[in-house]
């Protein structure tokens, strides 16, 4: 859970994505609280991302809960949801991440492998 | 739901006012406060305005801020739409009375990944919500939601927690959603949303297209449960209810003539109940068109306002065709007390002419309306339909205290005394025109069919258009039944040569009596004068004789005086 809060303050980290290559990845997962759902879902991201894309991703959480208007910006009905906004184009994945192998069909990694 | 305590809840229930013309009246108050309501229809009937204006009139009428929540249209696209319809979304907007939020869902970037729930969209509504106090919220079209994820599950138990929420957050909504095949909505929405359910629906019958609304359900409530029609102008949304009117409207004594004076002594000499309704039916071309006239003639002189719409003929077609019976409607128009509105019946549905009419009446606030003629609405709708608009024509007309004069044209195999349109039980004067056929003429006879509240003539009168306007003659009942027109004159002529001769035969009388009084006269003078005559004759010779007979006293006095004889002897 520390690990969550941590990401999320490492937002503003993230936010000049122009500046990375197009093999930066920056991921955001909206949740709404720390519910199950959002605990497994990170849990599931982190573990993808490391066995993937290790150390070329950053991960940012957005609660919706302390951030309710942050939620239209990518059209955010479903949670948790995972949008990847770099590479483009934005992708976005809802649900808790644990089907692996569709996570790495809607992120485009199946491919890359 | 036992009766008793469906009314215990109809006392408790709250409701929203909409602020839509007509609406809560139907509904007795508008929409159910704190519950959902849904509203489902076809393709381009209006859900997504009904909506909006609910929201719109909300925010502006009753002080209760909305939230737009588009599934389906930008909120630039939903701005610009309403604004042909007067509605400033923008200024709302930065007023903080409406928030818009357009929830998009590409099916194509969405991937599923697991267990997950609508909670994004629950937290974005109550932030609208919130953010602006909303007391009222839309939906628009929520089905799309359907199309966006594909886990029907899902999204199905969570619909149902969201209309749960949207309850308990006390906020009214509507929830609009597309008319499916067999149930109200393609996704069976109404399951959810069932305490109020409203339909919309475009129709098209024989190329004119008629918009309906009809209250389906409404838990806990009365209302109306007819389809009402309605109409988007540019006022926005407006359902007419006419017919719940009742007939409670106040009624005048007050008389208006007709314009023709024969025709006013047909009823009781005073011509037309004020406020009442008059139905001038006849066959093709027996001068409905030219009683109307007269009458808007006589309102403008009186200085009334008259509406006058016409669907056959243009404005000025019609001036000039009366001003060939001597009727010039001209300087009343460009007075203003005459306005004429000129469709035709074609040009849109009936209850486009139903709100025409009523726009234009608010309009004008005329005394008077005429409508001619009325059953050319017949053509592509259904008589029922025809009916209950006139009825609500006649209704709204009435309780404004406004005459109405329709002309009716009917076929000549019909029966005279059935108007094609059946609306003759609105009527209170109904006036037949009907042509006779007689020795080779066709005239034109009149007469009052029946006339509420008035002892009116029986009589049938012959109706003849002259170059000053109609005159009713009398007709001649002859063996042969009615006689008009040259039969008439025929008859009139003999009747008048039978009185010549009659006059004469007086005269010739008189005359006779006259001379014979003066001959006796002359008479009696003649033997007057005779026996005048004969009388100082006789008074001559009496007095001769009197004369005679003191002459001979005297004389024998005077010979008594000389022989001295005795004073006792007797004279003589």
């Amino acid at each position: 859970m520390k690990e969550m809060k941590e990401k999320s303050k490492s937002r503003t980290d993230a936010a000049t994505p122009d500046t990375f290559d197009n093999d930066k990845w920056v991921l955001r997962l909206y949740v709404a609280g720390q519910s199950p759902k959002a605990l497994t879902a990170f849990a599931n991201l982190k573990k993808i991302c490391d066995e993937q894309l290790e150390g070329k991703y950053s991960i940012e959480v957005i609660d919706l809960l302390i951030n309710p208007q942050l939620g239209s910006e990518y059209q955010i009905l479903a949670l948790p949801t995972l949008v990847r906004k770099l590479p483009v184009p934005v992708r976005k994945i809802i649900g808790d991440l644990s089907n692996t192998e569709r996570v790495l069909v809607g992120l485009d990694l199946l491919q890359t492998n | 739901m036992s009766r008793s305590s469906n009314t215990l809840l109809n006392k408790n229930l709250q409701k929203s006012p909409t602020g839509i013309q007509g609406f809560d009246e139907i509904t007795c108050g508008g929409l159910p406060t704190g519950r959902p309501t849904l509203i489902c229809g076809g393709a381009g009937c209006g859900k997504t305005l009904f909506g909006m204006e609910f929201l719109v009139r909300g925010a502006t009428q009753f002080n209760e801020p909305g939230v737009f929540v588009s599934f389906e249209e930008t909120n630039e696209e939903l701005t610009q739409n309403v604004a042909s319809l007067g509605f400033d979304l923008d200024q709302l907007i930065r007023q903080k009375k409406i928030a818009l939020d357009h929830v998009h869902i590409e099916r194509s970037e969405i991937e599923e990944t697991g267990e997950y729930d609508l909670e994004g969209l629950f937290i974005r509504l109550g932030y609208a919500i919130d953010s602006i106090g909303a007391k009222r919220v839309v939906l628009d079209t929520i089905e799309s939601l359907f199309a966006g994820l594909p886990n029907q599950l899902i999204l199905r138990a969570e619909l149902r927690r969201l209309f749960r929420w949207l309850k308990v957050k006390g906020v009214t909504a509507i929830i609009t959603g597309e008319r499916g095949e067999a149930t109200l909505t393609r996704q069976g929405l109404e399951e959810y949303v069932s305490d109020c359910v409203i339909m919309l629906d475009h129709r098209v019958t024989e190329q004119t297209s008629t918009r309906r609304l009809r209250v389906v359900k409404y838990r806990g409530s009365i209302h109306g449960t007819n389809e009402y029609p309605f109409l988007i102008d540019e006022n926005g949304f407006s359902i007419l209810p006419v017919t719940s009117l009742g007939l409670k409207h106040s009624i005048s004594n007050e008389r208006i003539s007709s314009g023709i004076i024969a025709l006013d002594k047909m009823l009781e000499g005073k011509g037309y109940y004020r406020g009442s309704t008059i139905l001038i039916s006849g066959t093709a071309g027996v001068g409905k068109t030219s009683i109307s006239a007269h009458f808007a003639e006589a309102a403008c002189k009186r200085g009334e306002r008259v509406l006058y719409f016409c669907f056959e003929e243009s404005p000025n077609q019609l001036m000039r065709n009366m001003l060939s019976i001597g009727i010039d409607l001209k300087p009343w128009v460009e007075k203003g007390l005459l306005q004429f509105q000129a469709t035709r019946p074609t040009f849109y549905g009936l209850e486009m002419h139903l709100s025409a009419t009523h726009k234009a009446v608010n309009g004008f606030k005329p005394h008077i309306v005429i409508m001619d003629p009325i059953n050319t609405f017949i053509i592509g709708e259904k008589e029922i339909e025809v009916k209950i608009m006139l009825m609500r024509i006649v209704d709204y007309l009435k309780s404004n205290q406004i005459t109405a004069l329709f002309t009716s044209l009917t076929s000549g195999e019909n029966s005279f005394e059935q108007t094609d349109v059946g609306i003759s039980s609105l009527i209170d004067t109904w006036l037949l025109l009907r042509d006779i056929e007689l020795s080779g003429e066709r005239n034109r006879g009149m007469y009052v069919l029946k006339s509420r509240g008035m002892a009116h003539s029986n009589q049938i009168r012959e109706f003849i258009l002259t170059d000053h306007g109609v005159e009713l003659q009398e007709v001649y009942i002859g063996a042969n039944g009615v006689l008009t027109g040259s039969a008439r004159i025929a008859q009139e002529a003999n009747e008048s040569a039978e009185m010549l001769t009659r006059k004469q035969d007086i005269e010739r009388i008189k005359r006779d009596i006259d001379r014979k009084r003066k001959s006796l006269e002359a008479q009696i003078i003649a033997l007057q004068t005779n026996f005048e005559s004969e009388e100082s004759e006789a008074i001559k010779m009496i007095e001769t004789e009197q004369d005679s007979i003191k002459r001979l006293e005297q004389d024998k006095i005077e010979m008594a005086e000389s022989r001295k004889a005795d004073d006792d002897s007797p004279a003589i």
